[in-house]
């Protein structure tokens, strides 16, 4: 909860809302982008972010993504990442 | 050193080791009477013992272990008045993973769910706004709890509810913040600590001169630190480096993700839903003044407090005795190891936690039931 994962903003969903799409490590989430962006949300699509519990917290570079979900991976909290990602998808039906 | 092999560049760090020790040496730092660095975020505790850290640097660097992991300082009391909110016929209550499972005086909120409360794990507070649109006829009560780090995602989410006029959402807000737990350390006689590991994500959104009265009226240095073991040893040397040359200075080792000022839309989503509360209670620390956030009386009608009538520490006393032998608050406050505790890893292990420490992965007392006994101590 403490520790952010990376992921790729693949599309604007909503601008009233701001929300996108993101791709976190294969897996789509929809999550806030209002901490990122910036004059038009639309500039983000492509971007690396550090997703916080649904919430885009800062953009970064490429390299940087790829370093810290390896570092994730190592602490096992990619996969709990993902795990309560998936069980967040479950608590809405 | 066996296991540097495991770092992504194991060349770097065995030359930050190195240089690690060199410096130790200069400040004359032994096993005896170490240099003490406090590490105060959870995710640096778990990344600590995870690559061993603290037995692949010098002997002379004690690391203890800080209060930065949320729901190893989240207070029974507040755990039963979650509880109380749940159990409420009509309500969904929704919570991180995370706080399932911390015990309080009577049951954990997973006991809870076990006798039939509607209680649901959500990934995210935008989890809980979207049940409260699926429910109309249901409350949704979200558990805000965490650092700075998880406060904008909570007063966003309340926002979003007011814009929309969700009137059964509401946040039962625990959210903590970490500078007043830190003064409060130093301000404590028995605590000598000798420098901090500042927070990576939190000071992403709270800037990193939240720190400034660390070093200007401690006189104690503080580096901001990432926490990829590269980043934890380069910071580790950034400390050991302005104790040599007597200096006290907040630094930034994680430019790359913190930038100076913080994040101006969380901050300004923080201050416009939340105020301070005059205390809060810590789990191992007592009650720490302007520790606390609670939600601002414009947005009430969003806050679990005010529409179920459960202000906080009115379920009971405040501060409920922890269970007879366990010695969280000492383990917290770094004065014993975990293993001094004579629960650990008997009655008190991460499937059954009898303290908070062992509920999270960032707690200490779970991060070394984890990591502890799986590495040997370096071959001279
Ligand atoms: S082992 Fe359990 S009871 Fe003992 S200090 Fe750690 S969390 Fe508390």
């Amino acid at each position: 909860m403490c520790l952010g994962i990376p992921g790729q903003i693949v599309e604007i969903t909503d601008t009233d809302r701001m929300t996108a799409m993101a791709d976190v490590s294969g897996v789509k989430r929809e999550v806030n982008v209002a901490c990122v962006a910036e004059a038009d949300p639309a500039t983000l699509v492509g971007r690396w972010a550090l997703i916080h519990v649904g919430f885009a917290m800062a953009l970064i570079d490429e390299a940087e993504a790829a370093a810290t979900l390896e570092a994730l991976k190592h602490l096992g909290e990619a996969q709990e990442t993902l795990e309560q990602i998936a069980e967040g998808e479950k608590a809405l039906s | 050193m066996r296991y540097v092999e495991e770092f992504r560049d194991p060349v770097a760090a065995k030359a930050l080791i190195a240089k690690i020790a060199e410096v130790t040496d200069e400040i004359g730092a032994t096993k005896d009477a170490p240099v003490r660095i406090m590490e105060i975020c959870g995710g640096h505790t778990h990344a600590i013992f995870r690559y061993g850290l603290d037995r692949l640097v010098h002997e002379g660097i004690e690391f203890i272990h800080g209060p930065g992991c949320p729901v190893c300082v989240l207070p029974m009391a507040r755990v039963d008045e979650a509880v109380q909110i749940a159990e409420k016929p009509g309500v969904i209550f929704t919570s991180f993973g995370d706080a399932m499972r911390v015990p309080g005086t009577q049951k954990s909120l997973l006991q809870a769910k076990a006798e039939g409360a509607d209680i649901r794990t959500v990934y995210s507070p935008l989890d809980a706004l979207e049940l409260a649109r699926r429910h109309p006829e249901r409350e949704v009560v979200f558990f805000g709890l965490g650092f700075e780090t998880t406060t904008p995602s909570t007063a966003l989410t309340i926002q979003q509810a007011a814009r929309e006029g969700i009137g059964n959402f509401t946040v039962f807000c625990n959210h903590i913040t970490v500078p007043p737990p830190i003064k409060a350390l130093l301000d404590d006689p028995h605590m000598l600590l000798d420098g901090f590991i500042g927070p990576g994500h939190v000071s992403m959104v709270i800037g990193i001169h939240a720190y400034d009265f660390i070093a200007r009226d401690y006189g104690k240095p503080i580096v901001v630190a990432g926490f990829e073991p590269l980043d934890l040893l380069q910071s580790v040397l950034m400390v050991l480096e302005q104790i040599r040359d007597g200096r006290a200075e907040v630094e930034n080792q994680y430019g790359r993700v913190v930038p100076e000022h913080g994040n101006p839309v969380s901050l300004a989503a923080i201050a416009d839903v939340y105020e301070e509360r005059p205390s809060f209670a810590w789990r191992g620390l007592g009650e720490i003044d302007a520790s606390g956030l609670r939600v601002r009386e414009a947005y009430a009608a969003w806050d679990a407090e005010a529409k179920f009538g459960i202000g906080y520490g009115a379920a009971r006393a405040r501060d409920v005795a922890e269970p007879e032998g366990t010695e969280c608050a000492a383990v917290m406050t770094g004065k014993i190891k975990p293993t001094g505790c004579a629960m650990f890893g008997i009655a008190c292990t991460p499937e059954t936690p009898m303290g908070a420490l062992m509920v999270s992965s960032e707690g200490a007392c779970a991060a070394y039931y984890q990591y502890g006994g799986r590495r040997a101590p370096e071959p001279a």
